[in-house]
């Protein structure tokens, strides 16, 4: 993947490669086929493509992000206990349980 | 270790490593807060509860499920912030790191990335006579992880395990993160530094009230940046971390470690590998962990489950009024109200007396009596029997009542030690010791008469000496009463009842 | 097209077919004792057993329960006790990405194929205590990511008005059930228009409400920021009814806002009653033209011309980076998802593939991942992984929130001038089942008309403008309002149902062919 971020010069925008995939579907801890793979290159990059109009559109301008239409702060929980989950509730789903825990798969260092 | 031993197991000697090299130090430290419930939702944080019996859909980050603030975690890192003399923010909000790990139920955790709720504070540590003012960078929440158990393995760690066990009780307990400026210009200091920070970091959030700080139980804990450079040079050499750092002595000892390491590799032409190092306990050394050799991208963004804080200044001023009096504040009022002198008040702390003698003073003894038995004689007792001054069997309370009992006359100095002696040998309270082993002062002036009156029937000679106006020899007289009361006279009065016998002016 | 069924009948007769009837004739019979919960519920389960082959609007039917609700409802009844709700007894259809205790949740994915959750959704428990009979869980595309059902991992529903053809999407299971008569409320999700295309679509209503109206928790989250549940129905007086029982703020919620429920049930009668003369009705110069068939203009000039008629003054605005709407979208979307699903790892529930005993939990993560999520959930991961990478934030996520503030500043200008803001919902007509699967941006374009609402957190609804000329299926007028805007858009929408039902002789969802029925 290109170590640059792209700006407004950058002409006709970014691309992703394969390996750039490869890569990103690493980090999602997605196992793709060879098959997805070359499928997911071609059609990410066309959309890619055409949305990275938006940082021509803003690039430079102040303007103030927007995350809530409504916009709120200062929005509190009290510090009460409210009832949790059994712990028979909590495993029910659980793959694999074990003692009362949830089992998982040896962890190798970082996952 | 012997030299030979340093270098075989690839070490430099620490004072070699010191003048070739200038050690910078960057402290992490975790803490835990002591609230009710959970950072984001209504769980109980009770230590030692049953495995997964502490969790709901939040924490467990069910499908759907969505956090929501715990107002007293946010006041409590506010306290934290404005006791680290931090500026607190007008506006701040909670980010994500993603990252994929078993024991991070949602695979990211909910913190803060670039807009901390304090910035830009200290910490002034005493440090071996001196004052070192540690910066403070930021101050942040977050939440912790659940707790895994690995097995299969041969010792319990990662390596080497067929699977693992989670329990999610601690995940989303709230946490404070407290991150150091890069601390420079310790020198050969740097480990002992580095213990005295965290060891004053945790007085003052103990004395905060939103932690308690137990750096064996996980409410505390530190991670120490390390890096090198040569000495004098400006430039930051590259930087290992070291993680499971779990008692003051370990932090002191991790840094240590690390610096004749790397001096080691440094001199030897190896470059540093920026990795997490984990602390081994039982050797003091150093292992190596995850590399880092490319930071891990966490692709922070701002958290959209949640809304921005921001805390207005009228509550920011109330939490500001309502923090107790801070340690170093109290040590200075409590010198200047005991009348100690900046070496006594230096003694006192290096033997960590200092709440010993206030709660005996609170007790009701002088705050000289008090510091002169907790520094001296129980300083010897507690150095005898290998404990720390306040393993010692005796309460301030205890010893505030042998301190009143000297006063009042019933016991003199000699005496009040044995008392000591025998509350500390489990004899009972202070009262006890004295009525069973018998030693209060004879204030009986019928029996102290008969004492003078055998004493100066026995010496005729030194009678006489004394009516002739040798007053020196009272002494020869009170001794011998003090002898034959075993210790137990007043010997002011003895020496009054001697010269009154005689009918004696003196 | 056949007259309207939904009038009801001579009072003291018991309606014929219940699965006609609308929500609100539904609880007046219910409450006047022409009908009881349990009768109306099964009629509308046998519904369902007769035309589910057909149209698989259903992922589960929750028969046993939803009997247990009607029942407790007419024992309160019984009881003299006043209804829970002007809905009580009524049956709906909940889309399964909304939680419910102790019935399965998929949110349309092999992911969590079997999970049983826990717990209730915040609306959920309002549905509940309002005596809301929830009948099950509703096809959706896997995770709420498509316009037409597709994106299902168990198979596709089928538009009731030409079952070649797709229901919309996300929520394409909802809407279906409500055109084919299977019930006559639902519940869906919109985040750029999974509740407004569907409803566009198969000749029914469904609302956005202004972001935080109504409480996300328990809905499986797709793109925090964006996502809303809203009520649907056949027609603008239910859909307003179920609007007022699920809206409100959620401490649960913190993103929910405080303001009091609108009171969009009066707004509609208003609307119907008087019109709305004077008021001043924008159209959105951006949301139409290229892109959009033909035969849905027509419709959506002919509903202008309604509108005209009822006394609004029409104008033209002009929303310049509208633009950028479907740019922004699909940078914010993919971004936030792709954190909000790394959540489905094997580890605590759902799916898990590759655990052999010698595989690493990093691999069981991401062979689980690989084989539970579909192509377009996989697609958007890793857009979203790529958009929130060091050094790309600014640039993608972060310039794409910007375009928001554009976006939401077009409409507050847009607002001085005009009271609402209307557009063609879907810029097509029901497409054909497979058309549109194998080109991810041809199918991103169907929410064209839908997105910008979305993007700047304001209320949006659509309700059926009529039936286009050219593929003879149904089309939506999409109504857009200011932020906590309800009570406008519901006043418009029920303005011009009610024109539009005396101009035809009744309203679009009484139009829908019959199904062929069958027996399951």
């Amino acid at each position: 993947m290109s170590s640059v971020p792209p700006t407004e010069a950058d002409d006709p925008g970014p691309t992703l490669s394969r390996d750039d995939v490869v890569h990103l579907a690493h980090l999602a801890r997605l196992e793709l086929t060879d098959a997805e793979l070359d499928l997911y290159v071609d059609q990410l990059s066309v959309i890619l493509h055409s949305v990275t109009a938006v940082s021509g559109v803003v690039g430079g301008r102040d303007i103030e992000p927007t995350s809530h239409a409504v916009p709120l702060t200062n929005v509190f929980r009290e510090d009460l206990v409210r009832p949790g989950l059994s712990r028979e509730d909590a495993l029910a789903g659980a793959p694999s349980a074990q003692d009362g825990r949830f089992r998982v798969p040896q962890i190798l260092g970082e996952v | 270790m012997t030299l030979a031993q340093t270098a075989a197991a690839g070490l430099m000697d620490y004072d070699e490593a010191i003048e070739r090299y200038d050690p910078v130090m960057g402290l992490e430290v975790h803490v835990e807060l002591g609230t009710a419930t959970k950072m984001f939702c209504g769980c109980p944080t009770d230590f030692g509860a049953e495995p997964n019996t502490q969790v709901c859909p939040i924490c467990l980050a069910f499908p759907g499920a969505m956090p929501a603030v715990n107002r007293t975690a946010v006041e409590y890192a506010i306290r934290i912030g404005l006791a680290l003399n931090c500026e607190i923010a007008t506006w701040c909000r909670f980010a994500r790191k993603n990252y994929f790990y078993p024991d991070m139920p949602k695979n990211f955790q909910t913190s803060q990335y670039d807009e901390p709720i304090a910035t830009n504070g200290y910490l002034d540590v005493e440090v071996g006579g001196g004052t070192v003012r540690v910066e403070i960078e930021r101050a942040h929440m977050e939440e912790d992880t659940g707790k895994s158990t690995h097995v299969g393995g041969s010792t319990g760690r990662i390596h080497g395990a067929q699977y693992s066990l989670l329990d999610y009780n601690r995940a989303g307990v709230p946490l404070v993160e407290i991150v150091t400026k890069p601390i420079v210009g310790t020198k050969a200091s740097a480990p002992e530094v580095a213990r005295a920070y965290v060891t004053a970091l945790r007085d003052l959030l103990s004395s905060l009230g939103v932690s308690d700080v137990r750096m064996d139980q996980g409410s505390l804990r530190c991670d120490a940046n390390l890096s090198l450079t040569p000495a004098g040079n400006p430039v930051f050499g590259t930087r290992t971390e070291t993680k499971n750092v779990n008692s003051l002595r370990s932090v002191e000892r991790a840094v240590r470690y690390e610096i004749t390491r790397q001096a080691a590799l440094l001199a030897s032409g190896t470059r540093i590998v920026q990795e997490t190092r984990h602390f081994d306990e039982s050797t003091s050394t150093t292992r190596s962990g995850r590399s880092k050799e490319t930071a891990e991208d966490y692709r922070y963004f701002p958290e959209p489950d949640l809304v921005p804080l921001a805390p207005e200044r009228e509550w920011v001023e109330r939490i500001r009024a309502s923090l107790p009096e801070l340690p170093w504040v109290r040590r200075a009022r409590m010198q200047q109200d005991w009348g100690l002198t900046d070496l006594q008040m230096r003694d006192l702390l290096a033997a960590d007396a200092l709440d010993l003698v206030a709660a005996t003073v609170q007790a009701g003894a002088s705050a000289a009596e008090a510091t002169s038995w907790w520094s001296s004689y129980l300083g010897q007792q507690a150095n005898a029997r290998g404990v720390a001054l306040d393993e010692l069997p005796i309460t301030p309370a205890q010893l505030a009542t042998v301190i009143g009992r000297v006063s009042d006359g019933s016991l003199n100095t000699k005496i009040a030690r044995q008392v000591v002696d025998g509350v500390l040998a489990g004899e009972g309270e202070p009262d006890e010791v004295i009525a069973a082993r018998g030693l209060a002062v004879v204030s009986d002036d019928g029996a102290l008469q008969t004492a003078v009156d055998q004493a100066l029937a026995a010496q005729p000679a030194v009678a006489d000496k004394i009516r002739s106006g040798k007053l020196q020899a009272v002494g020869a007289i009170v001794g011998a009463v003090m002898k034959a009361t075993r210790g137990q006279a007043d010997a002011a009065r003895v020496r009054q009842l001697v010269l009154s016998t005689l009918g004696v002016e003196g | 097209m056949t007259a309207g069924t939904t009038a009801g009948t001579a009072a003291g007769t018991p309606p014929t077919d219940l699965t006609r009837l609308t929500a609100a004739d539904l609880a007046a019979a219910i409450r006047s004792g022409q009908a009881s919960a349990e009768e109306i519920t099964r009629a509308h389960l046998d519904r369902i057993d007769a035309v589910e082959d057909a149209v698989h609007a259903f992922l589960h039917v929750s028969t046993q329960s939803a009997l247990e609700q009607a029942r407790a409802v007419d024992r309160a009844r019984a009881r003299g006790d006043r209804p829970a709700s002007p809905l009580a007894g009524v049956p709906l259809a909940l889309k399964d990405i909304v939680v419910q205790a102790g019935i399965p949740a998929t949110a349309g994915s092999k992911i969590l194929e079997g999970w049983i959750p826990p717990y209730d959704a915040t609306v959920t428990r309002k549905l509940l205590d309002a005596g809301v009979v929830i009948l099950g869980k509703t096809n959706l595309d896997e995770f709420a990511m498509g316009s037409s059902t597709e994106n299902s991992a168990y198979g596709p529903t089928r538009n009731p008005w030409d079952l070649s053809r797709i229901p919309g999407g996300s929520g394409g299971g909802s809407a279906a059930a409500l055109a084919a008569f299977e019930a006559p409320l639902a519940i869906g999700t919109d985040t750029g228009g999974s509740i407004r295309q569907p409803a566009a679509v198969t000749g029914t209503v469904g609302a956005k409400p202004t972001y935080g109206g109504v409480s996300r928790y328990g809905v499986i989250a797709l793109a925090s920021s964006l996502d809303q549940v809203g009520p649907c129905a056949r027609t603008v007086l239910d859909t307003a009814l179920l609007h007022e029982v699920i809206a409100g703020h959620d401490p649960l919620d913190s993103t929910s806002i405080p303001q009091p429920v609108p009171l969009v049930v009066d707004a509609v009668r208003r609307g119907q009653a008087d019109g709305i003369a004077g008021m001043r009705i924008g159209v959105v110069k951006q949301l139409r033209g290229k892109g959009y068939q033909s035969g849905v203009l027509e419709s959506f000039d002919a509903a202008v011309l309604v509108l005209a008629a009822a006394g609004a003054e029409i104008i033209e605005v002009d929303c310049p980076h509208f633009e950028y709407a479907l740019a922004a979208y699909y940078l914010i979307l993919p971004s936030e998802c792709s954190s909000n699903l790394a959540r489905f790892d094997a580890m605590r529930y759902g799916l898990r593939v590759g655990d052999d005993g010698t595989a690493s939990a990093e691999e069981v993560m991401s062979r689980t991942r690989g084989a539970g999520f579909g192509a377009e959930v996989k697609r958007r991961i890793i857009l979203g992984t790529y958009a929130l990478s060091a050094g790309y934030y600014d640039a993608y996520y972060g310039s794409a929130q910007k375009v928001r503030t554009l976006i939401k500043q077009d409409f507050e200008k847009a607002y001085q001038a005009a009271d609402v803001l209307i557009s063609p919902a879907s810029p097509v007509t029901a497409f054909a089942i497979g058309d549109k699967v194998d080109d991810p941006l041809a199918m991103y374009l169907n929410d064209l008309a839908t997105i910008p609402a979305s993007l700047a957190g304001i209320p949006a609804m659509s309700v059926p403008s009529g039936i286009a000329s050219d593929t003879g299926l149904p089309v939506g007028l999409q109504v857009m309002g200011p932020t906590l805007g309800e009570e406008r858009i519901y006043r418009v929408a029920g303005a011009f149902e009610s024109a539009y039902a005396r101009q035809h002789g009744g309203i679009v969802p009484d139009a829908a062919p019959e199904l062929e029925v069958g027996v399951r």
